[in-house]
């Protein structure tokens, strides 16, 4: 491989695939995402079945509220938002506004994380605990904690993902070289935000 | 290099916003319980969709892509049938413990 050709593939993502041509890295976050989606899959059917089968299931509304968690919600929509306009400001070549808003990005992910652990805290003392609780069935906090805490994960995950695309954009030259990279973190983040308005209409308002 | 289409991104911002408040609102309309998880299973799927068609750009990318995308869904849809018959085989256990508790109950 010349000098010029390594330094290409280091700047622009290499390669494409029939289904996405703008990188293979495009279809592998997705490819990931679908297997990551079976997950949470997995663990909403598994929620579903076992409050479905319970006959002292407490009502989620009652004991979690969901003024906190309606904010949580919005926040996270408006996150997505900043992470599409950090791409867009980076399609008009301006790296500054880019970098800006994946930075809001960051922040409102941050913020979530912060939230829940508020939330939690405020849960456990109330007595909701993995292993039982005042309401009635004991999976219920197993389930709330297990799910809540998955997606917990994945929002902390996105936040150094987020933080390590700002340090990408800011080390390529030119506004377009990083623009494949920041978008497939934003679809990362979209799944994110996706997955929370499941979480949040299976688990708190259903 | 190629100009990038965006879709507009704030009209779907308060598309999701609106329909989240909408969601806030149906669970204290005055319907049947079973009306109002159908109802808040549709809203969310059709949040869902729109994050996943302009957000995650779904809408411009090959079909196939499309299909990969929505393999999960009908994954986790089957598991719920899956699941079912061992909830129904729990559900009438409970009933039935209840049957044989009422009467007994029924005497004090």
């Amino acid at each position: 491989m010349t000098a010029a050709t390594a330094h290409g593939a280091a700047a622009v993502e290499p390669a494409e695939s029939p289904l996405t041509p703008e990188s293979w890295g495009k279809l592998g976050m997705w490819i990931f995402l679908a297997g990551d989606a079976v997950g949470f899959g997995t663990l909403l059917a598994g929620y579903g079945a076992m409050r479905a089968t319970s006959a002292d299931w407490p009502n989620p509304y009652d004991v979690l509220g969901i003024n906190l968690t309606a904010l949580m919600t919005f926040l996270l929509i408006c996150s997505s938002v900043t992470m599409v306009k950090a791409l867009e400001w980076l399609s008009r070549g301006d790296k500054n506004r880019a970098k800006m808003f994946l930075l809001l990005t960051a922040l409102g992910g941050a913020i979530f994380v912060s939230l829940q652990a508020y939330e939690w805290t405020h849960l456990i003392h109330r007595g909701l605990h993995i292993n039982g609780n005042p309401w009635g069935a004991s999976l219920f906090g197993t389930s709330f904690f297990l799910v809540t805490g998955f997606h917990g994960l994945h929002v902390t995950a996105g936040v150094i993902y987020l933080l390590a695309t700002i340090g990408v954009v800011m080390r390529r030259p030119q506004p377009m070289d990083s623009y494949n990279f920041v978008e497939i973190t934003g679809l990362y983040w979209h799944f994110v935000d996706l997955v929370w308005i499941m979480v949040f209409t299976f688990m708190y308002l259903l | 290099m190629a100009e990038h289409k965006h879709p507009n991104y704030m009209a779907i911002f308060y598309y999701l916003a609106i329909l989240t408040a909408v969601e806030l609102a149906v669970i204290f309309m005055p319907i049947q319980k079973f009306y109002i998880a159908v109802l808040l299973c549709v809203f969310a799927v059709w949040k869902a969709t729109l994050v996943a068609m302009y957000f995650m750009h779904l809408k411009l990318e090959t079909r196939t892509l499309g299909l990969i995308a929505v393999t999960p869904l009908v994954i986790a849809t089957l598991l719920v049938f899956v699941l079912l018959p061992d909830g129904f085989a729990v559900a009438k256990k409970t009933s039935d413990e209840k049957k044989v508790a009422a009467p007994a109950a029924a005497k004090h």
